[in-house]
C-alpha cells in the first residue's frame, strides 16, 4: 500500500469521530457565506466518508480483532484510548450507514419541512449528532463517553425541535430535562468507578475493579449507569420522552434518531455491565444486566399494547419502538450467548426495519402532510411502492419469516429455551401477536380501504423513493443472509462473554 | 457521629435532592432548568471534593518529592462537564422562549392543555 | 449441492409459478396475454413435477439447499414420497384451476384480476415450497408465505365482509402458526440441535414420555391449517373469496398444505413408532375423530352450499388426522392417498358450486330443485364428488377409505372404525339430499322465472376433468398407493 495511504487508514479510529466533527463547522460556515444549497451535499459526502471508514474498520477487526488507537499518542490507561472491537464496528456501520441512507433520502424532506436558510444549521446539528454516536461507539474511555454523549443529545435536541409543528419543541424540552438527567446518572456513575478503580480507561477499569468487586460503590455506580443509560435508551417505564419526539421530529431526523440514538446507548451499556461490572460480584448472584428482565417484558408489552391504540402512524411507530428496545435489553439480559447474539442482532435489524418504516412514513407526510391513519386511507393505490415497503417493514416487525425481525426472534427465543425459561418464550410469541394487530391495523388501511374522493396522490419523488425501497428490501436480504448481522452478533457477544479480553 | 464525617458526599447528596426534585415538581418550565443546573452542579461538587487530597496543594511541580498533590484529573473533567452543562443551559432556554413565542405561556400544564386541545 | 441454481428441478418447481407471478404481473395490461401466461406457467410447472416422479417411484430422493439462514440452518429442500404426491396433486389442479379461474373470474367480471392471477400464482410457489421443504424451518418459511399471500385472494371482494374474514384467516392462521408451530420447531430445534426431516423420526431417541404429547399439541394445532377443531373457524370464514379462491383454500393449497404437514411432522419428526409407543400422544385420535363427527353434523345444518362444503372439509380433514393418529402403517398410507383423493373430490365440488353461481346466481341448497335438467353436466360432476366424499367405489374416496379401515382393523382400533362408519354415514346424509333435489325434485316457481342454462365452456371443461380425475385415481391408483406405501414403508 501508498505509504501516505496506510498513514491514513492508521488513523481511521479516529478520522472516524474527527471528520463528521469537523464538518460541522465548515457547515455552519456556509451559513453565514449564504451558501445554502451546499450544506446538504457537504453533509452527505462527509457522511459517505465516514461510511467507508466504518466499513473498513469492520472488515479490519473481523474475526476477533481489536484495534486499540492512542489518542495523540499518549498511552493507555493515561491517554485516551479508542478501542474498537466487532460490536464497535458493527455499530460505527449501523450509524454512518443509516445517516448517509436519510441523509440522501432527506432532501426533498429537508427542503419542505425546514425553512432554507436554516438547511447548514440543520445539517450542523445532524453531523454532531453523527459525530456524537460514532464517538459513543469509538472510544475506550469512561469520561470520553458522556462527553460524545452529550454532544449526541444536544445535537438531537435541536434536530427535533426542528419539527414543523410547536409539539415538536415540548418534545425537545423534554427529551433535553430527562435526557439530561440521564447524562448526568451516567456521570455520577462514572465517578464511583473512578473513585474505586482510579481509572478511567475502561478496559483498564475492567482489571482494577476486581479488587473492590464487593464494595458498595460499584453496586451503586452499576445502579446509577444503568438507570442514566436507560434513560437515553428510552426502556420503559423510562420512556416517556420517545414518542413525542419521534411524532413530532422532522421525518428524516425521526428515521435517523430511531434508527440510530437508542442502539448506541444500549451498546454503551453492554459494554459497561459486561466489560467492567461483569468483573464485580453481583447482587443476589444475578449478572448486572439481569435486573434489566422484568423490565425489558413489561416494555415488550405496554409498548406493543400502546402501539395497537394510536391513529397517528408515526407515534404508532415510535411505540413500538419501545416495545423493540424491550426485545433488545431482554436479549442482553439472558446473559449468555444465544441472548446476546439475539438482542445485538436485533439492534442491527431493528434499525434497518424501523429505518424503512420511518422513511415510508416520511415520504407519506411529504406527500399528504400528515401521519394520520385517517388521511392515509387507499395508500396501497396511491403511493404503492411506499406502502408496500411499509408492508415489508411492518412484517420484519412481525417477525415473518423471510425478513430480519424473524432472526432476532429465532435467537431470542431459543436462549429463553436453552435457559430452560419456557414462559418468556410463550411472552415471545405472544407479543408478536400483538404486533400483528397493530400492523395490520395500517395495512388494512392501505390496502383495503377506499382512498378519499378526490384524491391525486403520486409517490414521493425518485431519489426518496428509492431510498426507502433500499431499506426495505435490507429487511427482507437481512432476512436471508445472515452472515454479516449474526456473524458480528455472535463474535460481539462471545467477546462480551469473555469480558472484552480477546 | 461518624456518619457526618464525609460531610461532602451529604452535601453532593443533598443538592441532587433539592435538584432533582425541582425538577420533576416545578410545572415552571424555567424553574425546571433551574433545578436541572442544581443538579449538574452536585455532581460537579462530588467530582471536585473526590479529587481533594486531604494535606495536598495544587498539582504544580515543586520539585520536592515528599509534596502531596491534589487529583487535578476530576477537576479537568469537570471543566468539561461545565461546558456541557452551560451548553445544555442555553439550549434548554432557547427552547423555552421558543416554546413562550408559540405558546404564550411557560407553564407545563397550560402547554399540555393546549396540545390536549389541538 | 449447496445454491441456488435454475437447472435444479427441486428449485425450479418454486421458481416456475414464482417468475410466472412476476410475468403475470407485466402482462396486466392484456388480459389475454396474463391468462396465456398463467396456463403456461402451471403447464411448465406440471410437467417439471412429472418428470420428478419416476425417480422418486424408484427409490431416488433429490435433494439441495439454497443457502444458510442462520449457522447450521439451511433453506434444504429433499422430496420424499409423500411431498411427491402432494407436489403432483397441487401443480395438476393447479392447471385445471387455471382454466376455471379464467372461465369464473370472466364470467362474473370480477375486478383485479391481476393481483387475483399473482398472488394465485405466488400460492402455488409456497405450496411447491412446503411439499419439498426438507427440514422444520423451510416448511415454516413456505407456510407463512403461503398464508400471506392467500389473504389477498380471501378479501378479493374488498368489502366489509371480506375484510372480517380476512382477519380471522389471518389472525387464526398467523396466530396459531406463529403462537404453537414456532415454538414447537424452536423446542425441537434447541433439544435436537436440527430440524432437518429423517426417516424413523427426528425426536424418536430424544424425547419420551409427556412432553410427546405436548409437542404433539404445539404441533397440531400450531398447523392451523389443517383445520382440527376448534383452529377451524377460519376456514367458513373464508368463505367470503370467489370460487377459484376457494377451491385453492379447500383442495389445492392450504388445507391441504396443512394435513400434508401433519403427516410430515408425524412421520418424519415424531416417527410412527414414537407416537404409537407413548401414551401421551393418544388424544390425538379422540381429537381428531371429534373434528370428523361434530364437522359433519355442522355441515348437515348449512343451507349455503359453499359453506356446506367448508364444513365437509373440515370433517374430510380430520380424516386424514385420525388416519395418521391410529399410527399404523396401512393406515397412514390411507391418510397420504385421501390428500389426493379428497383434492380431486373437493375441487370438483367446489368448481360446481361455482358453476351454478355463475350460471343461475343460486348459492342456497334450497334453490338448487330441479337445478339437474339445466345443469347436467355440473350436477353429475358434483354428484361423482359426493361419492367420492362419502366414499362409495368407482370413485378416489373408496380407495382412501379403504386403506384407513385395513389399518384400523389391522391396529384392531374398533373406535377409529365404527367413527369411519358413522362419520361416512353423516357424508351421505348431508350430500345425497342436494343429488336428490337437483335431479328428482321439481324446480320452484321462482327459479322457473329465471332459466339458465350450463356455466361457461372453460368452467365445464375444468369440472369434467376433475370429475374424470377422482374416478381415475379409483381405476389406477397404482402411482399414489406406490408412494404411499413407500411413506408408510410396507
Amino acid at each position: 500500500m501508498n505509504p501516505l495511504l496506510a498513514n491514513i487508514v492508521g488513523h481511521f479510529p479516529i478520522l472516524q469521530v474527527v471528520v463528521p466533527l469537523v464538518s460541522a463547522p465548515l457547515l455552519s460556515l456556509l451559513a453565514f457565506l449564504r451558501i445554502r444549497g451546499l450544506a446538504w451535499i457537504v453533509a452527505t459526502l462527509v457522511s459517505l466518508i465516514t461510511t467507508v471508514i466504518a466499513a473498513s474498520l469492520l472488515a479490519s477487526v473481523w474475526g476477533g480483532k481489536v484495534i486499540s488507537y492512542e489518542v495523540g499518542g499518549w498511552a493507555a490507561p493515561w491517554g485516551i484510548e479508542y478501542r474498537i472491537d466487532t460490536l464497535g464496528a458493527l455499530l460505527l456501520l449501523i450509524v454512518a450507514s443509516i445517516s448517509t441512507v436519510t441523509l440522501v433520502y432527506g432532501r426533498s424532506s429537508v427542503l419542505q419541512e425546514i425553512p432554507e436558510d436554516r438547511h447548514p444549521l440543520f445539517y450542523t446539528a445532524w453531523m454532531l449528532c453523527v459525530a456524537g454516536l460514532l464517538g459513543m461507539a469509538v472510544t475506550g474511555d469512561a469520561f470520553n463517553v458522556f462527553v460524545f454523549l452529550e454532544i449526541s443529545s444536544l445535537s438531537s435536541y435541536v434536530l427535533i425541535a426542528a419539527g414543523k409543528r410547536r409539539e415538536s419543541l415540548t418534545a425537545a424540552y423534554r427529551y433535553l430535562i430527562l435526557g439530561t438527567i440521564g447524562a448526568t446518572f451516567f456521570l455520577i456513575g462514572v465517578g464511583l468507578v473512578y473513585m474505586m478503580t482510579g481509572t478511567l480507561n475502561i478496559a483498564d477499569m475492567a482489571e482494577k475493579i476486581v479488587a473492590v468487586r464487593d464494595t458498595r460503590a460499584i453496586k451503586a455506580a452499576a445502579a446509577f449507569l444503568t438507570v442514566g443509560l436507560a434513560l437515553k435508551f428510552a426502556l420503559f417505564p423510562l420512556h416517556l420522552w420517545l414518542p413525542g419526539a419521534y411524532t413530532f421530529a422532522p421525518s428524516t431526523v425521526s428515521a435517523f434518531l430511531a434508527a440510530t440514538a437508542t442502539k448506541v446507548s444500549i451498546y454503551v451499556l453492554l459494554r459497561f455491565d459486561f466489560i467492567i461490572f461483569g468483573q464485580a460480584t453481583p447482587v443476589a448472584g444475578l449478572h448486572f444486566s439481569q435486573f434489566l428482565m422484568p423490565l425489558s417484558l413489561a416494555a415488550i408489552f405496554a409498548g406493543s399494547i400502546a402501539a395497537v391504540f394510536q391513529t397517528n402512524l408515526k407515534r404508532l411507530l415510535a411505540y413500538s419502538s419501545v416495545a423493540q428496545i424491550g426485545y433488545i435489553v431482554l436479549g442482553i439480559s439472558f446473559a449468555n450467548e444465544d441472548g446476546l447474539t439475539g438482542g445485538i442482532v436485533h439492534m442491527f435489524n431493528h434499525a434497518a426495519t424501523k429505518g424503512a418504516l420511518f422513511m415510508a412514513v416520511g415520504a407519506m407526510v411529504y406527500r399528504l402532510g400528515s401521519a394520520e391513519l385517517h388521511d392515509l386511507r387507499g395508500l396501497g393505490r396511491r403511493m404503492p411502492l411506499t406502502a408496500f415497503s411499509f408492508f415489508l417493514g411492518g412484517i420484519s416487525l412481525i417477525g415473518v419469516p423471510f425478513t430480519a425481525g424473524f432472526i432476532s426472534k429465532w435467537y431470542l427465543i431459543s436462549a429463553a429455551l436453552d435457559d430452560g425459561n419456557w414462559p418468556i418464550a410463550v411472552l415471545l410469541l405472544l407479543s408478536s401477536l400483538i404486533a400483528v394487530i397493530y400492523i395490520w391495523r395500517v395495512i388494512e388501511v392501505f390496502y383495503f380501504t377506499p382512498p378519499p374522493d378526490g384524491a391525486k396522490t403520486r409517490e414521493a419523488p425518485a431519489v426518496m423513493l428509492a431510498m426507502v425501497v433500499l431499506m426495505a428490501a435490507a429487511t427482507v436480504y437481512f432476512g436471508l443472509d445472515t452472515r454479516l448481522s449474526v456473524g458480528a452478533a455472535n463474535e460481539a457477544a462471545r467477546i462480551l462473554l469473555s469480558g472484552g479480553l480477546l | 457521629m461518624a456518619w457526618l464525617a464525609p460531610y461532602n458526599y451529604w452535601i453532593f447528596v443533598f443538592l441532587m435532592m433539592i435538584g432533582l426534585y425541582t425538577v420533576v415538581a416545578r410545572g415552571n418550565l424555567v424553574k425546571k432548568v433551574i433545578g436541572l443546573n442544581v443538579f449538574q452542579a452536585s455532581v460537579i461538587l462530588f467530582y471536585v471534593s473526590m479529587g481533594k487530597i486531604n494535606g495536598g496543594t495544587a498539582p504544580i511541580l515543586t520539585g520536592d518529592p515528599d509534596t502531596v498533590y491534589s487529583n487535578p484529573l476530576p477537576h479537568v473533567l469537570m471543566l468539561t462537564a461545565i461546558v456541557v452543562g452551560v451548553a445544555t443551559t442555553a439550549l434548554a432556554l432557547a427552547l423555552v422562549v421558543r416554546i413562550n413565542d408559540a405558546y404564550g405561556t411557560v407553564e407545563e400544564d397550560e402547554v399540555q392543555e393546549m396540545d390536549r386541545a389541538s | 449441492m449447496t445454491g441456488i441454481f435454475l437447472t435444479d428441478p427441486i428449485t425450479l418447481s418454486v421458481a416456475i409459478p414464482a417468475l410466472g407471478a412476476l410475468l403475470i404481473a407485466l402482462g396486466s395490461r392484456s388480459p389475454n396475454l396474463r391468462e396465456t401466461m398463467t396456463l403456461l406457467t402451471a403447464t411448465a410447472l406440471a410437467v417439471n413435477v412429472y418428470a420428478l416422479l419416476p425417480d422418486v417411484l424408484a427409490g431416488g430422493r433429490p435433494a439441495t439447499a439454497w443457502f444458510s439462514i442462520l449457522p447450521g440452518i439451511e433453506m434444504a429442500f429433499r422430496i420424499e414420497p409423500l411431498g411427491m404426491l402432494f407436489a403432483a396433486v397441487a401443480s395438476l389442479l393447479w392447471i385445471v384451476n387455471s382454466v376455471y379461474s379464467i372461465g369464473y373470474m370472466r364470467g362474473n367480471r370480477e375486478h383485479k384480476q391481476t393481483r387475483f392471477y399473482v398472488c394465485f400464482a405466488l400460492a402455488i410457489a409456497a405450496t411447491m415450497g412446503i411439499a419439498f421443504a426438507g427440514n422444520l424451518l423451510t416448511l415454516f418459511f413456505f407456510y407463512e408465505a403461503l398464508t400471506l399471500v392467500t389473504y389477498p385472494l380471501v378479501t378479493h371482494k374488498g368489502n366489509d365482509e371480506a375484510r372480517k374474514a380476512g382477519r380471522v384467516y389471518l389472525g387464526i392462521l398467523i396466530g396459531t402458526s406463529i403462537g404453537f408451530q414456532l415454538l414447537a420447531i424452536l423446542w425441537v430445534y434447541a433439544s435436537t440441535g436440527s430440524g432437518t426431516f429423517s426417516d424413523g423420526g427426528l425426536i424418536a431417541n430424544s424425547f419420551t414420555g409427556a412432553p410427546v404429547g405436548l409437542l404433539l399439541i404445539l404441533f397440531i394445532y400450531g398447523i392451523g391449517k389443517a383445520a382440527v377443531m376448534p383452529v377451524h373457524r377460519w376456514l367458513p370464514a373464508a368463505m367470503v373469496a370467489p370460487t377459484p379462491v376457494s377451491a385453492l383454500l379447500h383442495a389445492v393449497a392450504v388445507v391441504k398444505a396443512g394435513v400434508f404437514s401433519v403427516i410430515k411432522v408425524a412421520v418424519y419428526v415424531f416417527g410412527l413408532d414414537l407416537l404409537a409407543r407413548e401414551a401421551s400422544a393418544d388424544w390425538l385420535f379422540y381429537a381428531a375423530a371429534f373434528t370428523v363427527i361434530a364437522a359433519s353434523i355442522v355441515a348437515l345444518r348449512q343451507d349455503n352450499l359453499k359453506r356446506r362444503l367448508a364444513y365437509s372439509t373440515i370433517s374430510q380433514l380430520s380424516y386424514v388426522v385420525l388416519a395418521v393418529s391410529i399410527y399404523n402403517p396401512i393406515a397412514l398410507a390411507g391418510a397420504a392417498i385421501h390428500i389426493a383423493a379428497h383434492a380431486f373430490g373437493k375441487i370438483t365440488l367446489f368448481f360446481a358450486a361455482g358453476s351454478i353461481y355463475t350460471a343461475g346466481h343460486k348459492t342456497e341448497i334450497s334453490q338448487l330443485d330441479g337445478i339437474g335438467k339445466r345443469m347436467p353436466i355440473t350436477m353429475i360432476a358434483f354428484a361423482i364428488g359426493s361419492f367420492s366424499m362419502i366414499g362409495l367405489p368407482l370413485t378416489a374416496g373408496f380407495v382412501s377409505k379403504w386403506y384407513m379401515l385395513s389399518g384400523a382393523y389391522a391396529a384392531q382400533h374398533y373406535l377409529a372404525i365404527a367413527v369411519i362408519v358413522v362419520s361416512t354415514l353423516l357424508n351421505a346424509a348431508y350430500f345425497l339430499p342436494v343429488i336428490h333435489a337437483a335431479f328428482f325434485r321439481k324446480e320452484s316457481a321462482e327459479s322457473a322465472a329465471h332459466p339458465h342454462g350450463e356455466a361457461p365452456l372453460p368452467i365445464l371443461l375444468a369440472l369434467v376433468t376433475t370429475a374424470s380425475l377422482t374416478v381415475a385415481l379409483f381405476l389406477y391408483p397404482d402411482p399414489a398407493i406406490a408412494l404411499a406405501k413407500m411413506l408408510a414403508g410396507i
